[in-house]
């Protein structure tokens, strides 16, 4: 019989013993250590237990870290270097991720005639997909899509990718939350920078303030009805 | 170091509850160590960093990284380089000591390198870095098993993957007695010294260096007596870890 240590939602570190014998299911192998029977933490965070049918499965939620690219995640990267047929661009990950122009424009590019800095420059935000990333290469990423494209308008709000799962929240409820108390637009990037459009400026201050304090606060409970107070109680003082 | 003048009296006997015992020069016993204090989180430029005192021995690590392997021909395919850079303050000596990075120095860069790479998961991280940086900022004896007890807490605080922490200590013969945690000037003028680092859960050693004479029974002794020492560290350093996140809650 699986002998469990620690109990769902407590903070862990690394060396911290979770659990002993077999039938214990890891979910996230990348953060246990496994010795013999035994199963360690390996980095700081939150356990998430679950059990189902005498079966215990046990994964680690982390708290802290740099963000890793994923084929499918939308991220908000800055154009840091153009080349010829392609722009550079800082994604916050250990690896600096390439858009072509093949996956910006919907038109044939002649670098002869045209120059990319007409449409993305130095400095430009986007919003992007990352299409693919294999370790062995650079993430590729693309522009082409409802909603991706170059940032006009709006303020960036950058946190650490780890609490990124808690701004969305179970089901999106923190996310869906905070629009509808704040009435602002908001676009996550996996990779930790939120996009927050807000109609006046009071109401986007009270959107970072709230962002600011879900990134604090990821690791305890009941946080989506402190925000929501915390959002309630600055609209009411600032009459917005 | 250069020791001059005479040896002073560095373990006495003396009666506490009606027992002889062992004390040291500090009024420590032998198989005690210095007041040691953890902080996790002291900077907030670095993406993770951690403050170790052991008595007056004072150092900071920050890590960097995982980040873009710079320069690039230094990267590896299958996994992240760890650089490590171990440096004293020019003000953490008695006497001035030169900025410059000295021959002790680079060496001891490479042994903590050393010393971390086994628990560091660099192969989660192809061609990516990781820099590690310690700085002493006052040194009284047992600097490099510091070094490595705040560089592996501010890994894991950077949120870099680690199979375990590590903490060191180290033991020595003062006067023909094994003790533990020994400060400048035991270390001077010690039979011997041996730094130990340790990554406790996974039952490995990462560091074992030894500098002086001693017989093979001393050897085990001295091993078990810093294994004692480490156990307390290593339960400090998971402490400070926990604080940080445990004195948020209270404010929410």
């Amino acid at each position: 019989m699986a002998r469990v240590y620690v109990q769902h939602r407590q903070v862990v570190v690394p060396g911290d013993l979770l659990a002993e014998d077999d039938g214990v299911v890891v979910e996230t192998p990348t953060y246990i250590e496994r010795v013999g029977k035994r199963l360690y933490a390996r980095i700081i965070g939150l356990v998430n237990i679950t059990t189902e049918e005498k079966k215990v499965r046990i994964g680690i939620i982390p708290l802290e870290g740099v963000y890793m690219p994923k084929v499918g995640d939308i991220v908000i990267g800055v154009v840091k270097d153009i080349g010829i047929t392609h722009w550079e661009v800082d994604i916050r990950a250990p690896y600096h991720a390439v858009l072509t122009v093949q996956e910006a424009l919907e038109h044939p590019f002649n670098p002869v005639t045209d120059s990319l800095r007409r449409y993305l420059d130095v400095g430009d935000y986007i919003v992007a997909k990352i299409i693919a990333f294999d370790r062995t290469r650079d993430p590729l990423l693309s522009i082409k899509g409802k909603g991706l494209g170059r940032i006009v308008e709006g303020a960036i709000v950058e946190i650490k990718p780890s609490r990124v799962p808690r701004v969305i929240g179970k089901k999106a409820s923190m996310i869906n939350m905070l629009k509808t108390e704040t009435g602002c637009e908001f676009i996550v990037g996996q990779n930790g920078r939120i996009l927050v459009k807000c109609p006046n400026r009071d109401l986007e201050e009270i959107a970072v303030l709230a962002l600011k304090m879900i990134e604090r606060e990821a690791h305890t409970s009941g946080l989506t009805e402190r925000v929501r107070e915390m959002i309630r109680r600055e609209k009411a003082r600032r009459g917005a | 170091m250069v020791v001059s003048g005479e040896k002073p009296t560095l373990i006495r006997k003396v009666v506490r509850d009606g027992k002889e015992v062992l004390v040291r020069h500090d009024g420590r016993l032998v198989d005690q160590m210095r007041p040691i204090r953890i902080e996790v989180g002291v900077l907030s430029n670095a993406d993770g960093s951690a403050l170790v005192e052991y008595g007056g021995t004072r150092v900071i690590a920050a890590v960097y990284g995982p980040k873009e392997a710079m320069p690039k021909y230094m990267s590896l395919p299958d996994r992240a380089i760890l650089r490590c850079r171990y440096h004293m303050a020019p003000f953490s000596t008695a006497e001035r000591k030169t900025p410059a990075l000295t021959r002790r120095e680079v060496e001891l860069s490479k042994v903590l390198r050393e010393a971390l790479e086994p628990v560091v998961l660099t192969e989660l991280f192809p061609r990516a870095m990781i820099d590690v940086f310690v700085e002493v900022i006052q040194s009284d004896g047992g600097t490099r098993t510091a070094a490595i007890t705040a560089a592996s807490l501010a890994l894991a605080d950077a949120g870099v993957p680690l199979k375990d922490l590590v903490a060191g200590v180290a033991v020595g013969k003062v006067d023909g007695v094994l003790v533990l945690d020994l400060d400048e000037i035991e270390d001077n003028y010690a039979e011997a010294d041996m730094p130990v680092a340790m990554a406790p859960s996974l039952n490995q050693v990462v560091l074992l260096q030894m500098n002086g004479v001693l017989t093979l029974e001393e050897f085990h002794a001295a091993l078990q007596l810093a294994r004692k020492g480490i156990l307390e560290i290593y339960r400090l350093q998971k402490e400070a870890l926990r604080r940080k996140y445990a004195e948020v809650k209270v404010e929410g």
